[in-house]
């Protein structure tokens, strides 16, 4: 089953993995049909559009191959990738080790209050990772909140956080709730019978858990550090205010010492890393790819309690909660509190809160569209070419914001050029750049319809679109949602495409951030973080709710 | 049913979406001038005011930083839709005038200003000044300044010194020392700096606030910085020192070009005589604290005056190889 389109998969996951039968189901099939000619044209539109920034990379260095390999191959660049990619390892596994418990006691415990920590615990998505970072230097430093608060205990000084310290911190707090919502939803949907059987065997809780529970969550795993990975690799803002020496900020020193040949050939070099992580993950996932084989309405998992495990239970909810969002919220409220005393600028606000909304709201329609042609594609079509079709998507997601801004400047310039700096140019970076976000809970949606429900109204002598409309779409609207929802919360902090892409005066909140910061203001910053907050926040509760209930 | 109203919305956006796309097509084509700006919005838009009260026409301002905005500008090519670039630093104008992206000025414009303020082939201009000074915090006596900002590698200053090796700034104050003293003194100052654990920063501002905060003693940034916190804030805990030997204040400027691809040229250039006429000069020295570069305007009174600044005698113009310092500092640790 979760084969073709493997399911990078954010909520709801993919089918079920619960009879535990291996394989491929249906779609292989399905395979030897091929897709009708307007629908792959559709698709190979789409990934072409999200090859953009890649495709401006082979330009640019194409235009001087030589001094392209000068810049890569030195050992310099390849410190940087080891750099880079330690830290991507260590966020990855850092977020998986807070998902992993938070998902099993928010899903199968009976955890109090299980809800309401599962949706504090996935709000730290929204939080730019620039906004953290400035808020836990604010905190950390080694002059900072803390140590003003620790001072009449004599603390004078507290350890420098910059460097690797800082930004695996900083990183994994913004990134582990990508783990944590495809997990919460492949737990929902094992089926308990499995482990029941284990049990019986006599097996310990642990040793299920290790050996019956974990590798059927290790696709969700997989797919959410992927992404944790992806995010890491391409972050910019964080390691730049941590002062982290990572990759992505090497490409932006060559971009802004006009040396963009070498500049692009580094960001290929991103690319390959990325496909490389590709197939890591396929190790990983390997054949795993395991679903539901018996018939009939599936069971939930009756809650484990926890006796008096509850207490540290509760704490480690807590702790997170506290770390990842009372400490930054409360530092914003802070500044904020700082700021009002000189006066809010309400129309302003108003309006950059309604840009923010409208630039995101219609880049996750666009991109949602699009992952729904892809995933019909690579779930009902599997193949290498809708395969190829898939993976492209990732690029422009696992590149730096700014690659894929020059990207489109290039582009737009040349071939678009009356849409050039136009809402709608916006709206089609951000959906490009987001495009793997929804790819995942769309194609894990698509692969939750059985196949034969829409062979049989094929047969009934609808066509292909009447059937799409009447039983596809209705069947994978709480995926299309969920993957809208998730491109919403990344498209409303992005920064370096809405600099140079909006029309002129189409100022965001995240815009407004920068131009606070930029002159080191963080009051002034903080009322726009916090609006952005709040903004993103009914998306968040339609993720986790659409996302755990499932359809 | 939701799916019907998700459709509905998303019919809305799209239309909402294309008419916008519409809209703003139409303005790109309009008579107003557009700038891409590397400078401040609240500290440029006085000066702006100033042009379009006096000429009556609208500027259109897309602000970001201005590395990033001349690289931008390198990729628009032709095609670009600014008539005018206003950079924080003489080497992203240079950037985009070696790209063949700016227009040559008018001569008695470019006689305003300078010959050291401006480029060699008069296709940008200097509007400000501003000087690299030592920034230092209260633990720091008057009488351990150093004169000289090669003294920062000294021993004696090990981890207590920032500096945004990431910036321009200070990469055209690598570029100048090179020029200057020589290759070797520059490798050789900037191995020091690194040996002797100067703290990084990825730009000027966190500099200046480690330092009020009291975790550094000192850092090599922008004199404007440090004004800038002294008017919000009288009491701010850091003081601008002007190093008088070997580089000592080196002075850069901010500036302007008008694009080779601007069909709006008269009005661009307009523009740019606004910029170094008296009002907007005199502006630009009493708020934001940089010193004018037209002849009769005097800069706010408590800087240094410009001519009294020790500073090399540099054309800002012969700053432009950026790819030699990058290497240098890459060879050195220092990036």
């Amino acid at each position: 089953m979760a084969t073709a389109a493997d399911p990078l998969a954010l909520p709801p996951s993919p089918a079920a993995p619960a009879g535990l039968v291996e394989g491929r189901s249906s779609g292989r099939l399905l395979g030897a049909r091929r897709p009708p000619a307007a629908l792959l044209a559709l698709g190979l539109v789409v990934a072409l559009a999200a090859a953009l920034p890649a495709l401006y990379l082979v330009v640019v260095v194409a235009g001087d191959a030589r001094a392209a390999a000068d810049a890569v191959l030195t050992s310099r660049s390849l410190g940087l990738v080891l750099r880079s990619a330690g830290l991507a390892v260590a966020v990855t596994a850092s977020a998986i080790a807070i998902a992993v418990p938070l998902a099993w006691l928010t899903v199968r415990s009976d955890l109090p209050g299980r809800r309401a920590w599962a949706t504090l615990a996935t709000l730290p998505l929204v939080m730019p990772s620039y906004i953290a970072a400035y808020v836990f230097v604010a905190v950390l430093r080694p002059k900072g909140l803390l140590q003003e608060a620790l001072a009449p205990l004599g603390v004078q000084e507290l350890p420098q956080i910059y460097g690797f310290l800082g930004a695996w911190l900083v990183l994994t707090l913004c990134t582990y709730p990508l783990v944590l919502l495809p997990l919460r939803a492949a737990l929902r949907r094992l089926d308990p019978s499995v482990e029941e059987a284990a049990r019986v065997m006599g097996r310990s809780p642990l040793e299920v858990f290790r050996t019956v529970v974990l590798p059927q969550l290790m696709p969700a795993i997989g797919a959410g550090g992927v992404l944790v990975a992806l995010y890491v690799l391409s972050d910019f803002g964080a390691v730049a205010i941590l002062r982290f020496d990572s990759f992505t900020r090497e490409i932006y020193i060559a971009f802004q010492s006009a040396q963009r040949t070498e500049a692009a050939a580094l960001g290929m070099v991103l690319v390959l890393v990325m496909l490389l992580l590709f197939a890591l993950y396929a190790k990983v996932r390997g054949a795993r790819a395991l679903h539901r084989s018996s018939p009939g309405t599936q069971r939930p998992a009756p809650p484990v309690r926890l006796g008096r495990w509850r207490w540290p239970a509760l704490g480690l909810c807590a702790g997170v909660v506290a770390v990842t969002l009372v400490v930054p919220i409360g530092v914003l409220l802070y500044w904020a509190s700082k700021d009002v005393s000189t006066g809010v600028d309400v129309a302003t606000i108003t309006a950059e809160a309604g840009n923010s909304l409208l630039a995101a709201a219609a880049a996750a329609v666009a991109a949602a569209a699009a992952a729904l042609v892809v995933g019909v594609l690579s779930v009902r079509f599997p193949g290498y070419a809708t395969r190829a079709i898939e993976r492209v998507g990732y690029a422009g997601y696992a590149l730096p914001g700014i690659v894929v801004a020059l990207a489109l400047v290039f582009f737009g310039t040349r071939v678009a050029l009356p849409l050039y700096q136009t809402l709608a140019m916006l709206v089609f970076a951000l959906s490009i750049h987001y495009l793997p976000l929804a790819v995942g809970p769309v194609g894990a949606a698509l692969m939750q319809v059985p196949p034969r429900l829409e062979e049989a109204a094929r047969g009934l002598g609808r066509s292909p679109l009447q059937v799409f409309r009447t039983i596809t779409r209705p069947l994978v609207t709480s995926g299309v949602l969920a993957g809208a929802a998730l491109v919403f919360l990344h498209a409303l902090k992005e920064l370096p495409a809405t600099l140079l892409l909006a029309p002129i005066g189409f100022e965001t909140l995240a815009t407004d951030i920068f131009h606070q910061t930029t002159t080191g203001f963080f009051e002034a910053a903080a009322i726009p973080a916090l609006i952005l907050l709040l903004i993103a926040a009914p998306p968040l509760y339609l993720l986790n709710e659409k996302g755990v209930k499932g359809t | 049913m939701t799916s019907r109203r998700a459709r509905c919305t998303a019919i809305a956006i799209l239309a909402a979406l294309l008419g916008g796309a519409g809209l703003a097509s139409c303005g790109g084509g309009s008579d107003e001038l557009t700038m891409y700006s590397g400078r401040v919005p609240a500290l440029i838009d006085p000066a702006i005011e100033i042009y379009e009260k006096d000429s009556g026409e609208k500027l259109k301002v897309r602000t970001g930083d201005s590395p990033t905005l001349a690289a931008t500008l390198v990729e628009e090519g032709k095609n670009s839709r600014a008539d005018l670039f206003y950079a924080q630093d003489a080497g992203s104008l240079d950037a985009i005038e070696k790209a063949g992206n700016l227009a040559p000025l008018p001569a008695d414009l470019l006689d305003e200003v300078p010959a050291r303020f401006r480029s060699k082939t008069g296709r940008w201009i200097g509007v400000t000044a501003r000087s690299r000074i030592i920034a230092y915090g209260p633990k720091v006596k008057t009488s351990e300044l150093p004169d000289s900002p090669l003294e920062l590698a000294e021993p004696k200053w090990r981890g207590r010194v920032g500096w945004a090796p990431t910036n321009a700034s200070l990469q055209g104050y690598v570029t100048a020392l090179r020029l200057v003293e020589g290759e070797a003194v520059a490798r050789k100052w900037l191995t020091e700096m690194v040996a002797n654990k100067t703290e990084p920063f990825d730009s000027n501002v966190p500099i200046r606030d480690a330092i009020a905060k009291g975790e550094l003693d000192l850092g090599l940034i922008n004199h404007y910085y440090v004004a800038e916190a002294q008017a919000k804030d009288p009491g701010y805990p850091v003081k601008v020192h002007f190093p008088t030997k070997d580089l000592g204040s080196l002075v850069n400027v901010s500036g302007v070009g008008v694009l080779a691809s601007s069909k709006h040229k008269k009005e661009a250039i307009a523009f740019v005589r606004t910029m170094l006429g008296k009002p907007a000069q005199t502006y630009f020295a009493d708020s934001s604290k940089e010193y004018p570069l037209l002849a009769g305007v005097a800069p706010s009174k408590e800087l240094t005056p410009l001519d009294e600044i020790p500073s090399p005698e540099i054309d800002l113009a012969d700053l432009g190889d950026l790819e030699g310092t990058l290497k240098l500092m890459r060879d050195t640790g220092a990036l």
